[in-house]
């Protein structure tokens, strides 16, 4: 019998809610559970069922308004500004549906920007984006921006920049949304083959079941609440 | 040093928007600059007058004369290096709009204690030697095209006629702050003619130069002389040379002040545009921001990224405006050559152009890099796409 893996990612009892003219709007009901380690979630469920948020709040870059979250072993949620930051530089890789590169630098200057939070040189800052940018093969377009690149591309640049600090999770939020399909099958066969083959514990948000086949774990989210989701992928 | 890259592209990315928004800097730059030499220009009679020299006048006013004989009396004053004297002499050359400053002195203590107007000493030996002589400013003669043995006519005003000279040396300024446009010529000859034409005029002059043997004299020389002359018929007022130009000054003090006035105006409607363009590109970037957040720079990174392009576009603007304001001033002052003898760019001027675009650029991106910092990671990426 095969030893189950142990949780890198610990939800619990998360509540959510946004503000808006004095109302408070809930997002997230409740939410409790766990991410093990190396896992492949697709997170699913209809607009505004609280995909993204979830996906934020596991990614430090909001905060819940109850519950907490733990993130090998560090409660997230207790976490000042500076100090989530911090923990996002090293523990998050963010792929997203606009790819959100920084328009004026090149291809391999949006990969290296993380590493500009790290004590790594001039050099070894530039061989990582490399090294990174070959893993996505394109080593062949590093010193392209990336209006100059086609969509594809520039979401597997996104990929790069994602792992180049060999971060704890990667999170996707409907990564392949603004893709053809062509090009979204080569960006899930890359995440398959990060997850596969370099154990990447992968978070991902999506409307595509085609997307969501890929993932091992596929959770349902309906109006805020969790559904209790099968163990493996039912698609 | 990416911030940097990221903040350079970043000012340039939207061609038009940055080359105007650094048209507008370097236009304003170029106005606050030439104002600010206008209020130089007023105020260079001030700052070429020297420490130790006093002016002596009526006490009543300038336009009342003082007997000659004072002139012995003032030379023997404890403190009194060198006397000399003058008159305003007023006259016109062929049409009034030619208008420059014309005295007559006595020549070689005049020149002596102006040691800034520098003549050739065969150019010095000709004036002082010719009693119709005189010579003109390098910028005057070169306006006329004057020539060492032209003969020129003035046309009195005060002293009315026609009055003869020839032109007998071409002074230069010691350094560029010295009024190279004025006409200098023998008292004694307007003396002379006085005596024949209106002898109650003669023997009276309009003001006495005093040079003094220090500068830390001045005071008790000044305060010597008048007591010299008190209750007299003709009462004496004597002032440093500094004071005494500063007097002139202020009968146009309102102009001066709003002129500077100006200047400062031009430099607020400026920061008002970069401003606007500074919260339009933050606004444009919000997401890209959003992004290096989420990243994990922080708010800090961010706002130098925001202080810096402000910077560079008001840098750019005012280097450019700054290097425009020297030829645009040379032009200028050429023009206005009859009331600004004396137009300089001063250092002064460019420290304070450099002191407005750091101010334009530290308050135009205040508010966009604190709307920048202060909006939600989870905001600024929702509106990306």
């Amino acid at each position: 019998m095969a030893e189950p893996k142990r949780s890198i990612v610990e939800i619990r009892d998360i509540f959510k809610s946004y503000h808006r003219e004095n109302l408070a709007v809930p997002v997230l009901h409740d939410i409790t559970f766990d991410i093990a380690e190396g896992e492949f979630l697709a997170l699913m469920g209809p607009s505004g069922s609280g995909k993204t948020t979830l996906l934020n709040l596991l990614a430090g870059i909001d905060k819940a308004d109850s519950g907490t979250i733990r993130v090998s072993g560090v409660d997230i949620t207790a976490l000042s500004e500076t100090e989530l930051a911090h923990w996002r530089a090293n523990n998050v890789g963010f792929i997203f549906q606009f790819y959100n590169l920084i328009p004026v630098l090149k291809a391999v200057e949006n990969v290296e920007l993380p590493l500009h939070l790290t004590a790594l040189s001039r050099r070894e800052r530039r061989e990582h984006a490399e090294m990174a940018l070959r893993m996505v093969s394109l080593e062949h377009r590093m010193d392209h921006y990336p209006k100059e690149m086609s969509g594809g591309e520039q979401q597997r640049v996104a990929i790069a920049r994602a792992i180049v600090t060999d971060p704890t999770i990667l999170v996707a939020d409907e990564p392949t949304g603004d893709l053809d399909r062509v090009s979204a099958e080569e960006i899930l066969t890359m995440m398959e083959r990060l997850n596969g083959e370099m154990g990447k514990t992968i978070v991902m948000v999506t409307h595509d079941p085609r997307a969501a086949k890929r993932a091992k774990v596929v959770r349902l989210l309906d109006k805020g609440y969790m559904n209790d989701a099968p163990a493996q992928n039912p698609l | 040093m990416l911030q940097l890259k990221i903040l350079f592209r970043n000012a340039f990315h939207n061609k038009l928007r940055s080359g105007l928004t650094i048209l507008g800097i370097t236009v304003a730059v170029l106005a606050f600059g030439l104002l600010r030499t206008v209020i130089g220009a007023w105020y260079s009679g001030v700052e070429a007058a020297s420490a130790s020299r006093l002016v002596t006048r009526n006490a009543i006013s300038i336009i009342f004369p003082l007997p000659i004989a004072y002139n012995e009396k003032i030379r023997q004053i404890e403190g009194v290096k060198l006397v000399s004297y003058g008159n305003w002499f007023g006259g016109i050359y062929i049409d009034e709009k030619n208008f420059f400053p014309n005295f007559c002195v006595e020549p070689r203590t005049y020149m002596a204690i102006y040691p800034e107007f520098v003549l050739s000493p065969p150019e010095k030996k000709a004036f002082f030697a010719d009693r119709k002589g005189f010579v003109a400013g390098r910028k005057l003669a070169a306006r006329f095209g004057w020539k060492i043995g032209d003969q020129v006519t003035l046309k009195g005003t005060i002293f009315p006629g026609n009055w003869d000279f020839v032109l007998r040396g071409v002074y230069r300024g010691r350094d560029q702050t010295v009024d190279e446009t004025q006409f200098f010529f023998h008292w004694d000859y307007l003396n002379e003619t006085m005596k024949k034409v209106s002898p109650r005029r003669a023997d009276q002059v309009g003001f006495y130069m005093i040079a003094v043997a220090r500068p830390d004299l001045a005071p008790d020389v000044a305060l010597s002389v008048d007591r010299a002359f008190k209750n007299s018929l003709a009462e004496t007022l004597t002032e440093t040379e500094k004071a005494f130009n500063q007097g002139f000054i202020a009968m146009s003090g309102a102009i001066v002040t709003a002129i500077q006035m100006v200047s400062f105006v031009v430099i607020l409607i400026i920061m008002a545009v970069v401003a606007n363009t500074m919260a339009m590109t933050t606004r444009e970037r919000i997401g890209d921001y959003a992004i290096m957040k989420t990243l994990g720079f922080g708010g800090g990174s961010i706002a130098v990224m925001i202080f810096g392009e402000s910077l560079v576009i008001s840098l750019t603007g005012c280097l450019i405006g700054m290097i425009l304001t020297f030829p645009a001033a040379r032009a200028f002052g050429q023009t206005l050559s009859t009331y600004f003898p004396v137009f300089i760019v001063s250092a002064e001027t460019l420290w304070l152009d450099l002191l407005a675009a750091l101010l334009i650029a530290f308050f135009a991106a205040i508010i966009p890099a604190r709307h920048a910092i202060r909006v939600g990671i989870a905001e600024g990426l929702r509106r990306i796409g």
